[in-house]
């Protein structure tokens, strides 16, 4: 049946019958959330009520004034040093997995392995990792005789972001790495090579040749790095509830909260685009940054 | 890099990447030491103790008892089949249409997909609720599969790359003989996709498997938990006996290191793909 129609038009047919099915997922479950957060950002509404009502720019106007979203944000920030950290051990080990250590490959798959374990299971896995009396952690310090520092690592207002830095650093370091190594990878090895023979020690030939090679992905991944911190939910979420008293709540946690625990959906939706915002914002910054390298 | 004159470092760099390894390694380790005591054991003994008997599997079957777990995977593995074909199959239709045929919205369809990556899932799921309570989707394993169902912009990009490379003249060749375009999809572009399908389906099924707030959010039946949920539960009334917790995380982690050890390959190369894209 289908031999005997033009193929121009079998291909109008085509491009309806395949495109039907992912166009309506996406407009559906993507594009109308994103439209429909909007618009629910400008209202003010419980979640379930059948009324809302026009709450202007009123929501933002709170989301901005309010202090403890803010301290919240601040949370966040020290992620961002942890992720600093992580990016930098990240290409630390990518530079010394790309030489040719024995035994690279098994290095990178264990290196690599907590990025691809389950979330849940890691938050559980490090509570018992930090509990304060019967946690690995604390019996190791005792154990060595630093009893002092075996503090209780949820309960401390100071520590607790710290500690759920650490274990994100734990958890996508690995991924820092891969990327790191793909592109060392792809650095053409005579020019490796041509450095060598002009006398540049190994690091130098890091430092000068190797480096300037791969800055665009050393920027890729301080933005991914950046994001990734500005979207901390699941490890505060799970394991502290934002506790003690908020002391981990970041933004996304507050944003989840307001809108799922005290049902005001307005709110929670103008935090939300509050953050995609500064995810667009972080990324346009990316593409103008891409820009000037490769000019 | 030539390795003759760097021998002396080559021990410091072992020592430095097994460092690594035994700060990777040491949680999960003392996982195992604990999953395998009894509960007198856990309590009179350090975490650091080897347990008594490594054959003792008690807390392993009572916590896929206690903690349905049987359940729990066959949920986990009903939406990782369903959406992970749906995946396959449109984000090969997708990319067969971009990739080999010019139309008028072609931009525009490729932009949708790539803004929508733009955001985080998570920060849509207040307005996600309402379009899946409306569907009347709320608390059913749909909710889950339709939300993982649809192609996204990494998988598109990876099956583009491969289009890239499957030669026209292919296509050419089969419509001399008369073949539809449908047929070229299935028996010639399809086929020849494999590659990046197996790619696909094994970040995918890491992905759905990882997944925690969607089935939290939208599946709180007690019958509908998923691996992620179950140990949820599980950990909220259970958090002290730590024993059969460490059972219990490591039945969650477990299967899917296991799919990352045998299928390296391909993680690697959707991550790397997923990361430069």
């Amino acid at each position: 049946m289908v031999n005997g129609m033009s193929y121009a038009l079998q291909k109008r047919i085509l491009i309806i019958l395949f495109l039907l099915v992912p166009i309506a997922l996406l407009a559906v479950f993507a594009l109308y959330p994103a439209l429909y957060l909007v618009y629910l950002s400008f209202m003010s509404w419980d979640g379930y009520s059948p009324d809302k009502t026009w709450a202007g720019i009123g929501n933002y106007k709170e989301v901005f004034a309010n202090k403890e979203i803010w301290g919240a944000f601040l949370h966040n920030l020290v992620y961002l040093g942890w992720g600093l950290l992580q990016n930098a051990l990240g290409l630390f080990f990518a530079i010394m997995l790309n030489s040719k250590v024995k035994g690279r490959n098994a290095y990178r798959v264990l290196l690599f392995m907590p990025y691809i374990m389950n979330g849940v299971a890691v938050a559980y896995m490090f509570n018992y990792v930090f509990n304060s009396e019967y946690g690995s952690f604390n019996t190791l310090l005792h154990g060595i005789g630093l009893d002092s520092l075996a503090i209780s690592w949820f309960g401390s207002p100071k520590a607790v972001n710290h500690v759920l830095g650490f274990i994100t650093l734990w958890k996508f370091m690995g991924l820092n790495m891969v990327i790191y190594l793909a592109a060392l990878q792809s650095v053409p090895s005579e020019i490796i090579e041509a450095a060598r023979m002009d006398g540049a020690s190994r690091l130098q030939t890091t430092l000068r040749v190797v480096l300037p090679n791969i800055t665009k992905v050393i920027e890729l991944n301080l933005f991914l790095t950046i994001i990734g911190t500005l979207e901390i939910f699941d490890l505060p979420f799970i394991l502290t509830g934002g506790g003690p008293l908020g002391a981990s709540d970041t933004f996304l946690t507050k944003t989840i909260d307001t809108a799922f625990k005290f049902n005001n959906f307005g709110m929670a939706s103008a935090m939300s685009v509050t953050l995609i915002t500064a995810v667009i914002v972080v990324l346009g910054l990316q593409r103008l940054a891409t820009r000037r390298w490769s000019d | 890099m030539n390795a003759a004159g760097f021998r002396p470092l080559s021990l410091i760099q072992h020592l430095i990447l097994w460092a690594a390894v035994v700060v990777i390694v040491f949680p999960p380790s003392v996982l195992v030491l604990n999953a395998f005591k009894t509960k007198t054991e856990f309590s009179q003994t350090s975490v650091f103790k080897l347990p008594d008997n490594f054959l003792n599997f008690d807390n392993f079957g009572s916590v896929i008892t206690r903690a349905h777990l049987d359940r729990a995977y066959r949920n986990t593995l009903i939406i990782i089949v369903a959406a992970v074909i749906g995946n396959v199959l449109l984000g090969t239709m997708v990319a067969y249409i971009l990739g080999r045929f010019d139309f008028k919205l072609k931009k525009a369809v490729l932009g949708a997909y790539i803004a929508v990556s733009f955001i985080p899932t998570i920060t849509t799921q207040v307005a996600t609720f309402t379009v899946i309570n409306n569907l009347h989707l709320y608390n059913t394993l749909w909710a889950s599969i339709v939300l993982h169902l649809g192609t996204n912009v990494l998988q598109i990009f990876i099956y583009l790359q491969f289009l890239r490379n499957i030669p026209r003249e292919l296509d050419e060749a089969a419509m001399m003989e008369g073949a539809s375009l449908f047929r070229i999809y299935r028996t010639i572009i399809f086929p020849l996709l494999t590659p990046a399908t197996a790619t696909i389906v094994i970040i995918k099924t890491i992905d759905i498997y990882n997944d925690m707030f969607i089935p939290y959010l939208y599946m709180p039946s007690q019958n509908l938990t998923v691996v992620s949920t179950s140990l949820m539960h599980f950990s909220s009334e259970r958090s002290t006996e730590w024993e059969l917790m460490s059972a219990a995380i490591l039945l969650i982690m477990v299967p899917i290191v296991v799919v990352y050890l045998f299928f390296q390959k391909y993680v690697f190369a959707g991550i790397v793909n997923g990361a430069v894209k």
